[in-house]
């Protein structure tokens, strides 16, 4: 049974590990959202920043928030994605929350 | 209990027979594991940072579109959007992008309006007037200055401009601010000879967030030309920017492929004449089906559960412990400016045993499915010499 | 003596109803008692291993039925089989059918491992029967780093350590040379001694004369010719 003690071991050990990394997981959370998220949050609120500084190699991905709707192609339409992060995140949602439906006034109605 | 300990004990004892091979497949599905699982929790901290910090954001980003693009939008569009109801503060502010040719990197250049109330992520003080200036980490270190130092940028009419690094943005900020650098308004209007009265975009401030919505469908009938983007938009963005479309999940799908090649090489090489033949010697000295299904069963949980509990704490190390030296490469692109990724251990436990079940299931099943068919059949073939 | 083991016309079809079928055994009547060392002696494509198979509940017969200890076993389904299987017989093959790769002790405790048989008496017993074989030295050695005749007696050892009450065996001498096949038949000698059951398929006429032997059972194209009565 000296390799099933010897396997169960390392299971155990794996597991201990894992239990030891999950509160480091839990701590780390802790610790950040005590200590960096207010800050981070009063950053982010006082210059109205919209996106994380990742990725500064073009305008849509430094502002993938901000980025037009069809800003990959934006200077040559269907040219082939050119910044490697910009095939890193995924295209921006493809709906818009903010609509304007326009109808045409019926004819002869009062202005 | 002790019927399935010896059973295990076997099934070691096999393994061990084919050490070699079984180490090797132990370290390749592990570190297959452990890539798919550092993307995972690479990109779920990151997306829980983004969310959890930009839930602060400015509620409605207002920009305007010409032909299609990113335009300058007129500061007085603000007077009329200050009237709406429900709207608190109304600010244009100008802000861009600046290339440095001498290191080849791009900041973000953003301009700062009035004084500022000081804040904890700012080392030194905040810029308060002209000819000052409060720069991020990366800058800093590409620029290679500190506070007091000078900073020197070419404004668009070519001509040195210089200003006075007041402040630093601290390193926990970095995800944020390392390309940042701010300027005062009328000193950055100045640096991109922006025409008086434009301003890259309006940010506006709602009072109830629920009527957000509201506030930006009247500022589209305001302005048919502008854009606004609200809160819920930029935290939307976040929450899909590395979705299942994205490249990050096509690096994923890469590694399964690894995975399956290896599942398919273990599955072709696993049961060998060898192996039928040792099935059936076991049959015959009185092992049942169920105890030789019991046996691979065994064999195929201990590879890839040990690879499992292996792979995940290999890649939490890996991103938490060592900021994910491995896959910032991938991520970074072509960015000159990275942060360096001090990511907070969120960890998605759904994604975990996700990623657990799509690996073990199919690996145990690979190794019990094909012994099937050796294991039902008689053991009467092993009196006729096998 | 009391019966052990009575086969009752059986019949083993191989392939049946298509264009390739065998018949290998014809209406087999048999009955074997207690402690008797038999042989089955025949060439081969006789029938003597598809019996041996059938007696030891290795297979099942086409028709016909088979009783052992006055058990009807031919219609058991697999679990039951397997379980009288391990109980009651121990298997010595004419390939020694050893797993060469793993120490001489492991193969000895393979019928035992899908047993409730604890670790302590399965090492118990293990040593009981390596010493009486006199390869208690070479237990924790790798198979195939052993000589012939240890190898036979691994497979012997292996064989008893269910302590069975029936010992089969099919051809045990074909590989073996005059000497190792003397004294496997000692080893069995002394196991019927002791009240075992032993059946031999062989077309061996050193294991037919044996004196170990009390009756041989003639056979051909599946039937049996003669030596039914002792």
């Amino acid at each position: 049974m000296i390799r099933t003690r010897f396997f169960l071991s390392c299971i155990a050990f794996l597991l201990i590990t894992l239990a030891l990394l999950s509160l480091h997981s839990r701590y780390g959370k802790q610790a950040w959202i005590a200590q960096e998220l207010t800050a981070n949050r009063k950053l982010v609120a006082n210059l109205a920043l919209t996106d994380l500084a990742l990725w500064t190699e073009a305008r849509y991905t430094r502002h993938p928030a901000l980025a037009d709707f069809f800003a990959p192609f934006q200077d040559a339409p269907a040219s082939f994605e050119h910044f490697p992060a910009g095939s890193i995140i995924a295209p921006r949602l493809p709906g818009v929350s903010t609509t304007l439906r326009v109808r045409k006034p019926p004819v002869g109605a009062p202005k | 209990m002790t019927r399935f300990l010896k059973i295990l004990e076997y099934a070691l004892s096999s393994l061990a027979r084919r050490k070699f091979k079984n180490f090797s497949i132990i370290a390749i599905y592990s570190f297959t594991i452990a890539s798919l699982a550092s993307i995972l929790l690479l990109t779920h901290s990151l997306k829980e940072i983004a969310v959890n910090v930009l839930a602060d954001g400015p509620d409605i980003v207002v920009q305007r579109l010409t032909g299609g693009r990113h335009d300058m939008i007129p500061a007085s569009n603000a007077q009329a959007i200050e009237k709406l109801i429900g709207v608190g503060r109304v600010t244009p502010r100008i802000w861009g992008y600046y290339y440095d040719g001498l290191y080849q990197t791009n900041y973000t250049i953003l301009g700062v309006h009035e004084k500022l109330p000081p804040l904890e992520m700012v080392k030194g003080r905040m810029v308060a007037r002209d000819g000052e200036c409060t720069v991020g980490q990366g800058v800093a270190t590409t620029q290679n200055a500190e506070i007091g130092n000078e900073l020197l940028l070419i404004n668009s009419k070519g001509i040195g401009h210089t200003c006075e690094i007041t402040g630093m943005f601290k390193a926990q900020s970095n995800l944020w601010t390392n390309d940042l650098i701010l300027f005062s308004q009328d000193d950055l209007q100045r640096f991109f000879a922006t025409p008086d009265g434009l301003a890259t975009d309006i940010i506006v401030e709602v009072y109830n967030p629920k009527e957000i919505p509201v506030v930006a469908q009247k500022i589209k009938q305001l302005f048919p030309d502008t854009r606004p983007v609200t809160l819920n938009e930029i935290l939307h963005t976040y929450q899909s920017v590395f979705n299942w479309r994205s490249g990050m999940m096509l690096t994923i799908f890469a590694s399964s492929l690894i995975a399956f090649s290896i599942l398919a090489w273990d599955k072709a090489t696993g049961i060998s004449g060898e192996e039928k033949q040792e099935i059936g010697i076991l049959k015959a000295i009185g092992w049942d089906t169920s105890d030789i299904l019991a046996l691979k069963f065994s064999e195929g949980s201990v590879i890839s559960v040990t690879s499992f509990l292996l792979g995940i704490s290999l890649a939490y190390i890996h991103v938490f412990l060592l900021g994910a030296p491995l896959l910032v490469p991938v991520l970074k692109g072509w960015s000159v400016l990275f942060p360096r990724l001090q990511l907070v251990p969120y960890v998605d436990m759904y994604q975990i045993f996700t990623l657990g079940f799509l690996t073990i299931i199919p690996y145990m099943a690979s190794t019990v499915l094909p012994s099937w068919k050796s294991a039902i059949t008689d053991p009467e073939s092993i009196m006729r010499g096998g | 003596m009391p019966l052990i083991i009575k086969t009752q016309e059986i019949n083993k079809y191989y392939n049946r109803y298509k264009a390739d079928e065998v018949r290998a055994l014809e209406d087999v009547t048999l009955t074997i008692s207690q402690g008797e060392a038999l042989v089955l002696n025949g060439a081969s494509g006789s029938g003597k291993t598809t019996l041996l198979s059938l007696i030891g509940c290795m297979a099942r017969p086409t028709s016909g039925s088979i009783f052992i200890q006055d058990k009807e076993v031919s219609r058991l389904p697999e679990r039951f089989l397997t379980n009288i299987r391990r109980q009651t017989f121990g298997f010595i093959f004419q390939q020694l059918n050893l797993i060469r790769d793993i120490s001489a002790l492991e193969n000895i405790l393979l019928p035992l491992y899908p047993s409730g048989t604890s670790i302590k008496e399965m090492n118990w017993r293990a040593k009981e029967i390596l010493t009486r074989l006199n390869i208690l030295k070479k237990a924790h050695m790798k198979v195939s780093a052993l000589s012939g005749g240890e190898q036979q007696r691994v497979a012997i050892a292996r064989a008893l350590i269910n302590q069975p009450q029936i010992i089969i065996a099919d051809e045990p001498t074909a590989h073996l040379d005059s000497f190792l096949a003397a004294e496997l038949l000692q080893i069995l000698t002394e196991l019927n001694r002791e009240g075992k059951t032993v059946v031999i398929a062989t077309h061996d006429p050193f294991v037919s004369r044996h004196k170990l032997i009390d009756r041989v059972i003639r056979m051909r194209d599946g039937q049996i010719i003669g030596g039914l009565e002792p």
